[in-house]
């Protein structure tokens, strides 16, 4: 098996050039993936039975909740490939996610409780999946005051990846948190075993919607990334290149 | 129209709702560009401070 | 020269234990916190021991994670200042290892006699007397897996500026699983309920914490003394 990609991935320039040319290209797939979704939520969905109109913030509140997720592993990943094979490309991959991550905990917190209050009458309960989504922002933002706090940049970043990967248990546990446990939030309509219990026409919006988000979050880490490479890298050659 | 933007009278929740999706979706395009600026600018006065 | 672990465990054991007895006051700090956090509750919330009761765990379980808080600065500080740490980490015998000891040390030394004690604020929250032993056995066990989270982020902030309130906020959501079935408990054995479940709950996260902690803590401290 030919790793040179791999190996390809370990080098700043590269890495650097790679998400210079290619994060304007996925952003704008994404974008178009975006706004065709929200048509289609907004617009050419029809009225669930129950919920009416209320339903159509799933197309917000989902792909952010699992955007939140996506964004944490992602960084957990990053964070243990850092540490195993020392690249520092894959700890600056990992600090580029969390902002992003953190905010779309909010984004996911903010909609739900939006949907929560005509829904089940209060913006908030102590259930188990909401309670371990706020621990998600909690993880989010300790992750960043750790690697604030450090002096030593490689320190920071083996500190965090340390802190992260001890943290990355609690997605899981929002992920199956409805199946555990009873729960006032619904169990998954989508990602679940077997097919998805939503109408056609309620579903494709939603999983456009899946698919637009993570490549917004590709294109915003790639973005991220860049200026975390650029940080680091004070001294190398390539850097006078990619500034001029 | 109006009865778009009533949405069932569930309007008031779901607007800002989605205002605040495309608000972080926004805004963290900004803060990433943003912070893009900043590096290359910092890195570009290393170089110079060094030659 | 390797040493036996059972051998390296008493020495570090030992060691702290020793050291901990020359500062006493260090070893009360955390405990009179504990019990005026619990007396802070009935004055500012009502006196009234029925209404007190109700919220009683959640005020013995917030207040001996705070007070754990405030003892785990103690539990690498002083050894990460005058270099034993280090010594440690170069001595070719497990850090893991070591640092469990370590930390199993502090447990005894804050997380018990936090336990011990706890029925006398317990009293003053209008706890009744039946429930005492279950509260101080889930106190015990969950202020252990405490200090084991806790060890984990004190290795990771050893080089941080202002440790103290960045380790509150990387323990706080980690504990929080303990937190919630810790109170668990100590509700149903107000209420004469049984306290297996979650006792079994608490068990499980402190056998986690064995097992993952250490490991986690060590690398922590590696990181932190390179």
């Amino acid at each position: 098996m030919n790793w040179t990609w791999f190996h390809r991935l370990g080098s700043p320039p590269h890495v650097y050039g790679f998400a210079e040319r290619w994060a304007p290209w996925i952003g704008g797939v994404a974008a178009l993936a975006i706004v065709v979704a929200l048509y289609g939520g907004l617009v050419l969905a029809p009225e669930d039975y129950q919920q009416k109109d209320a339903f159509r913030m799933v197309y917000v509140h989902a792909p952010s909740a699992w955007l939140s997720l996506m964004a944490y592993s992602t960084m957990a990943v990053a964070a243990a490939v850092g540490l195993i094979w020392r690249m520092k490309v894959a700890h600056s991959a990992a600090a580029a996610c969390a902002p992003i991550g953190a905010w779309f905990t909010v984004a996911a917190l903010g909609t739900g409780m939006l949907w929560g209050k005509p829904m089940w009458g209060t913006y908030w309960v102590w259930d188990p999946r909401l309670t371990s989504e706020l621990l998600l922002l909690f993880l989010y933002i300790g992750y960043m005051g750790l690697r604030a706090a450090i002096e030593d940049p490689q320190k920071a970043d083996k500190a965090s990846a340390v802190f992260a990967i001890v943290g990355v248990v609690n997605v899981p546990i929002i992920k199956f948190s409805v199946n555990w446990w009873n729960s006032l939030h619904q169990e998954a309509t989508v990602m679940r075993m077997g097919k998805p219990t939503m109408n056609g026409d309620m579903l494709w919006p939603l999983l456009l919607m899946f698919v637009g988000f993570s490549l917004y979050f590709a294109a915003v880490v790639l973005i991220r990334l860049r200026a975390e490479l650029l940080r680091r890298e004070r001294s190398a050659s390539w850097v006078r290149e990619a500034v001029a | 129209m109006s009865k778009f933007f009533a949405m069932d009278g569930y309007g008031v929740y779901l607007w800002p709702s989605f205002a605040l999706g495309i608000g972080v979706i926004v805004l963290n395009v900004i803060l990433a560009l943003r912070s893009l600026a900043a590096a290359k600018l910092e890195a570009r006065r290393r170089l110079e401070m060094r030659s | 020269m390797k040493a036996s672990a059972v051998a390296v465990a008493r020495l570090v054991v030992a060691r702290d234990l020793r050291l901990a007895f020359r500062k006493p006051s260090q070893l009360l700090q955390p405990l009179l916190f504990f019990m005026i956090v619990a007396t802070l509750f009935p004055l500012t919330l009502t006196p009234e021991l029925s209404r007190l009761r109700d919220a009683a765990p959640g005020v013995l379980w917030i207040g001996a994670l705070l007070s754990s808080l405030l003892a785990l600065e103690f539990l690498f500080r002083d050894d990460a200042q005058d270099g034993t740490l280090e010594q440690f980490a170069l001595s070719g015998q497990s850090l893991t290892w070591m640092l469990f000891a370590k930390t199993c040390t502090h447990w005894l030394l804050s997380g018990l006699p936090l336990a011990l004690s706890a029925p006398v604020a317990a009293l003053a929250l209008g706890v009744p007397a039946e429930a005492m032993g279950s509260m101080v056995a889930s106190l015990a066990l969950g202020g252990f897996a405490l200090s084991l989270l806790g060890a984990i982020s004190a290795g990771l902030t050893l080089g941080a500026r202002r440790g103290g309130v960045l380790l509150s906020l990387l323990t706080l959501p980690l504990s929080v699983p303990v937190l919630v079935f810790g109170a668990d408990a100590t509700q149903r054995a107000i209420a004469g309920a049984a306290i297996a479940p979650p006792m079994y709950m608490l068990g499980a996260l402190a056998v986690l914490g064995v097992t993952l902690a250490p490991l986690a803590a060590a690398a922590a401290v590696r990181i932190g003394l390179e």
